[in-house]
């Protein structure tokens, strides 16, 4: 029986990963190639995993949905990848990013990961220059940095707005370099539909071919999962549409633990809903919030006209103008943290002053006036322009903020048809991460040996709310740099073992599981489509399991989605074949999951009594209405055992202890 | 909105496809494309017929997934922009739509709009990388200086998302835009010189392999291109491979 | 030859350094010519050297035909390639959107002007060949002068002659910045070859065109 060990090595924090590395068991080159290795999703965590192993010499085999590694939804990373460089000299250390990401992460990490992985974020940026990524310089040919919410230094490495598109073709140049040399066999449009345990360690998957679909066999010593998050249970997230969680559900199935599901990032800009039409949300660059002030009107009739279309947003007065942020949190006004900055939205929203025209009203300003106001008076300056007229000022004003983010201003208008130039952004919050997945020891492992998960699909290091820019540094510290330790240690043993033949019994009782759910999809003749029962899903936990939840709606939430769920495999309607392209097919295989990953989703915020985080019970909250942690009890990791029935599901605690760092309350007022 | 779609439809790599027409109603101005050709779909579904295949991933542009050619345009009409981040507003109610997918030989049909654009991936395989192991023992990444300028011609090099746009709009189905994008974004940079001459003689090979056409400069790519990827990268290639050949 | 037909941009760029060697001749071509217009001593004087010079006989007149041949030959080889990359066509290709007309079309422009190098060949160079090198007549300096202006009598032949001259406009519009293009020339000097292309693209047949009429018109 597995347990939530997480043999963390002893000693200094600061030695631990040393010593860890100088004490685990290396395999010889020539053992390394009689070794197979499966990875599952070849975004950051996964593409350089694959290159990284691949380069070690084990044979590795990579699976990914789409048609390409290129595609993998790290690709639409914008801002930046945090890394204790201290190039800027503004005091920066590894201990500093290490603490940040701890406070960041409301407390609940574990502190010998985190510090791992500010160790090793230097080394991200030296290894993806040395791989050709054009990182933004400054003229003197060196590396420049800008700074991200939540941190008082400046170490986020960028590639204009598009950093994880071109961290992600680094790490898929480095597999190309791999696939090139036979190291690693790529496998497009492939979709893993389970895991195959053999005496209690993982021993290979079942993958569904997307294009013949056949179903397939393949083994090896070790599977790694690098499948990314699960943010797509919302139904509208900012993940991309086939963004799944159904590799990491299948191996919480079979026995690997889920940990914290309830931890989940709201971000607060993002483009708000348009109507019923709409398939996927989209960010609006948290860089905006340098410049971008929010607001919503102070009286409920504006607000009112405002949706009406009555009222245009640049009539209403300074003074009937409620710049809610800047309100309620003076010290950090319109940059603090992204949990906070999304709960507020929602609490003006809550109370009426909402501005979209839409079933919900949710949505505020985000407004640019002031800063090309001001941006235009001190061009206006520079250029020696004595008493410039208001038009000039803005448009001199207009320019800077367009050399700003004009591509971001550019995004907007092409979606939203208006000019955020003239009249302030309209935004809301938007599922987009989640910190939460498959919990892992400090080697990365499951609770099942031979079975790992990296990146977003593990739960390590973000604790209950990630800061900017250290998705891209995580993703990558687990393929680049620990993951390659930590599986050699592991494979040691299986250098032996030979190849692992896949006509035994455990596969072919993984592949009729298999087979026999895609067949009960395609025969259910049902009368929905799977999308009918994914928005229905979407809209119990954007309602009852969203920003701010409580003990009544998750209790709801946990009872609507059983209900939701057995509704699906009574009335689902899957057209065509499976032995072809099938896209419902997919699509139904990866709903079926979620129906079941949102209930346990619940249950978990239902468990946890306390706001941390991105997890927010309206019961708790400060007089003021903010989180309020309860370190003496919930201290803990939720890593929850899978028994059938998810809201069944067995807890087990994992405490977190903070040796190095004293808990405190995190004020941005 | 009311709109007839002409759309390609074929049932597997093997077999005939044709044109088919459809009637969409109620949609909204603001609808992604995409957004249109899902309730296409549930409708479709709802009629007991096969809804459309199509490739799409991320809808905000980046992953390159998106692959329609629309009333003759890749990615349809509008500038700088995937077929995700298109949207209805650009129609007009009453309008016919063509909908067809990226054509070239190196890009067979898959089923209905979904092409294999596996030949991208393997140019890539021939050189489009660096050889270094990514072992984290490089030395620091400010060891050598990098000319701004440089840097950021590498960088608009390297944004290419790998759509096809640029071979579904030339007439000749090139791929030399998609090339050299990557050829550029190494040759620009000092890290990528080292082997500059292996990586654009072996990926030009494997170009040619694919089947793709030849570039006859029309300049179709540029302006096709979502991430506005320039035609100077292709001189710069064309440089690099003479400059590899007389090696 | 094998080797430029087996790489695509060996193609591209031997097909870019014919058409550059091209356009120095077409320029050339119509200096000569031009001086028909000035004066006809000076017409025969130019002619005479032209066809009697050892070095421009049989050193540069077979780079030339070399340079037409293989850059309508290789013309011809890229078309069908070209044609090949895109077994199944679209229904529809909007190519005006994103591409000029000229561009799109050098395959059938290159054509008219093969057709007219055709008639050209007829009407000039054949009994130059035969005059020269087959009947063996005496050379005459001053034979050229008439010899031209007689064949610009007739008004239909004007008329082709004219007409293939717009074609090579079109021709030139595209190929002569793609030329730069495709031998890799793409950088600040770029658009003064655009604009260098454009006006060299409308000059230098209307030159041509120029001197028919001239001739036509003068005979009437």
């Amino acid at each position: 029986m597995a347990t939530v060990d997480s043999k963390i090595p002893q000693g200094p924090l600061a030695d631990k990963w040393t010593n860890y590395k100088n004490n685990i068991r290396l395999v010889n080159p020539a053992n390394k190639r009689k070794i197979d290795v499966i990875i599952v999703g070849t975004g950051l965590a996964g593409g350089s995993a694959a290159a990284t192993l691949a380069e070690l010499g084990y044979n590795v085999k990579a699976f990914c949905y789409q048609d390409s590694p290129r595609r993998a939804h790290s690709i639409a990373a914008q801002g930046g990848i945090n890394a204790a460089k201290n190039y800027q000299g503004d005091g920066d250390s590894v201990y500093r990013l290490f603490y940040d990401t701890i406070k960041g992460g409301d407390y609940r990490s574990r502190e010998a990961n985190v510090y791992r992985l500010a160790e090793v974020s230097a080394n991200i940026i030296d290894q993806c220059v040395a791989q050709g990524v054009p990182f933004a310089r400054d003229y003197g040919g060196l590396l420049d940095n800008r700074s991200f919410g939540g941190v008082l230094v400046s170490r986020t490495f960028y590639a204009k707005g598009q950093t994880g598109q071109q961290l992600l073709l680094g790490a898929y140049s480095a597999m190309n370099r791999q696939i090139a040399k036979g190291k690693i066999t790529m496998y497009n449009r492939h979709e893993m539909l389970d895991v195959v345990v053999v005496d209690g360690k993982a021993r290979g998957i079942i993958a569904r071919n997307l294009i013949t679909g056949e179903i397939e066999r393949h083994s090896a010593h070790a599977v790694v999962i690098a499948s990314g998050g699960y943010g797509n249970v919302f139904f509208l997230s900012t993940n991309a549409m086939g963004s799944n969680a159904t590799a990491a559900w299948k191996i919480h199935k079979r026995g690997a633990y889920f940990a914290n599901p309830c931890y989940t990032q709201i971000h607060p800009t993002c483009i708000p809903v348009h109507g019923d039409q709409q398939s996927k949300l989209t960010l609006m660059s948290e860089s905006l919030r340098n410049d971008g002030r929010i607001w919503v009107p102070k009286k409920l009739e504006d607000a009112k006209a405002v949706r009406e279309g009555k009222l245009s947003p640049t009539d209403i007065a300074e003074e009937d103008r409620d710049y809610y942020l800047e309100r309620r949190y003076p010290s950090f006004g319109n940059l603090v943290p992204r949990d906070v900055a999304s709960r507020a939205a929602k609490e003006r929203c809550d109370a009426g002053f909402g501005i979209i025209n839409n079933s919900t009203n949710e949505g505020v300003f985000l407004d640019f006036s002031s800063a090309i106001e001001r941006y235009g008076k001190e061009q206006a300056h520079i250029h020696g322009i004595h008493n410039p007229s208001k038009e000039k000022i803005i448009q001199l004003g207009e320019e800077v903020v367009a050399s700003k983010y004009g591509n971001l201003f550019d995004m907007y208008q092409q979606i939203t048809d208006d000019n955020p130039y003239k009249t302030p952004m309209k935004i809301y919050p938007a599922v987009h991460y989640t910190m939460g997945g498959i919990w892992v020891d400090y080697n990365l492992m499951t609770t099942v040996p031979g079975l790992y998960a990296i990146g977003e699909a593990n739960f390590s290091d973000h604790g209950a709310n990630r800061l900017g820019a250290s998705a891209l540094m995580q993703g990558l510290a687990d393929g680049y740099f620990v993951l390659p330790y930590t599986i050699g240690d592991y494979l040691a043993d299986d250098i032996r073992t030979g190849p692992i033949p896949t006509d035994t019994p455990e596969f072919d009782a993984a592949e009729k599981n298999v087979t026999d759910s895609i067949e009960r999809l395609i025969n259910n003749n049902g009368k929905h489509s799977v999308d009918y029962f994914h928005k229905k899903l979407g809209l119990i936990m954007w309602n009852k399991v969203g920003m701010a939840r409580n003990a009544k709606g998750l209790s709801e939430a946990i009872h609507e989605i059983a209900e939701l769920r057995e509704q699906f495999w009574k009335e689902v309607k899957v057209p065509g074949t499976a032995n072809e392209f099938n896209q419902e097919l997919e699509k139904a295989g990866r709903v079926a999951d979620f129906l079941e990953l949102g209930e346990l989703f619940a249950r978990d915020a239902l468990e946890r009594n306390e706001s941390c985080g991105g997890h927010y019970r309206e019961e708790y909250q400060t007089e003021e209405g903010e989180a309020k942690r309860d370190d003496e009890n919930y201290t803990y990791v939720a890593a929850w055992e899978y028994t059938g029935k998810p809201s069944e599901a067995i807890l087990h605690k994992e405490d977190l202890k903070f040796e190095n760092v004293e808990l405190k309350t995190r004020s941005y007022k | 909105m009311n709109l007839t779609l002409k759309i390609w439809r074929q049932k597997n790599a093997d077999a005939k496809g044709g044109m088919e027409t459809y009637k969409v109603e109620n949609i909204s101005p603001d609808s992604s494309f995409l957004e249109m050709l899902d309730i296409l779909n549930d409708q479709l579904i709802n009629e007991g017929k096969e809804p459309v295949a199509f490739d799409h991933d991320c809808r905000e542009g980046i992953c390159g997934m998106c692959s329609l050619q629309i009333n003759g345009q890749p990615h349809g009409p509008g500038r700088g922009i995937t077929t995700c981040q298109l949207h209805m507003r650009k129609f007009r109610d009453g309008d016919t739509i063509y909908i067809e997918p990226f054509r070239a030989k190196a890009f067979p049909v898959i089923k209905d709009l979904v092409v294999d654009r596996t030949s991208f991936d393997r140019i890539q395989h021939a050189g489009g990388y660096i050889s270094v192991n990514t072992s984290g023992n490089t030395q620091d990444a400010n060891a050598i200086p990098i000319e701004k300028h440089n840097a950021d011609k590498a960088f608009d090099a390297a944004t290419c998302i790998g759509c096809g746009a640029c071979v579904a709009a030339c007439k000749n189905a090139s791929a030399m835009l998609f090339t050299s994008a990557k050829v550029s974004q190494f040759a620009l940079l000092p890290q990528g010189r080292v082997e500059a001459t292996e990586r654009v003689l072996n990926m030009v090979k494997q170009m040619d392999l694919e089947g793709f056409g030849n570039c006859s400069n029309t300049g179709a790519c540029e302006l096709e291109c979502p991430k506005g990827i320039s035609l100077e990268n292709i001189a710069r290639m064309n440089r690099e491979y003479l400059k590899a050949s007389v090696k | 030859m094998s080797g430029i037909i087996k790489s695509s941009i060996a193609r591209k760029v031997s097909m870019g350094l014919s058409a550059l060697f091209l356009l120095i001749f077409l320029l050339q071509h119509l200096i000569v010519n031009f001086s028909s217009v000035l004066s006809a001593e000076m017409f025969n004087e130019f002619s005479h050297f032209m066809g009697t010079n050892p070095l421009v006989q049989f050193v540069l007149q077979p780079i030339l035909i070399f340079g037409v041949v293989f850059h309508f030959v290789m013309g011809f080889i890229l078309e069908i390639r070209n044609n090949r990359a895109r077994d199944v066509k679209y229904v529809q290709y909007k190519g005006s959107a994103n591409s000029s007309w000229m561009s799109r079309n050098m395959i059938y422009s290159g054509i008219v002007i093969l057709a007219f190098l055709g008639l050209h060949f007829y009407d000039f160079w054949f009994p130059e060949i035969g005059y020269k090198y087959i009947h063996f007549l005496p050379e005459d300096p001053n034979r050229y002068y008439g010899e031209l202006v007689e064949k610009f009598h007739d008004p239909i032949r004007v008329i082709l002659y004219c007409l293939a001259f717009v074609f090579l406009a079109l021709h030139l519009l595209h190929g002569f910045s793609s030329s730069f293009q495709s031998v890799g020339f793409n950088n600040k000097y770029s658009p003064a070859v655009h604009k260098t292309g454009k006006v060299y693209a409308i000059l230098i047949p209307l030159g041509f065109v120029f001197i028919a009429l001239f001739h036509y018109f003068n005979s009437l």
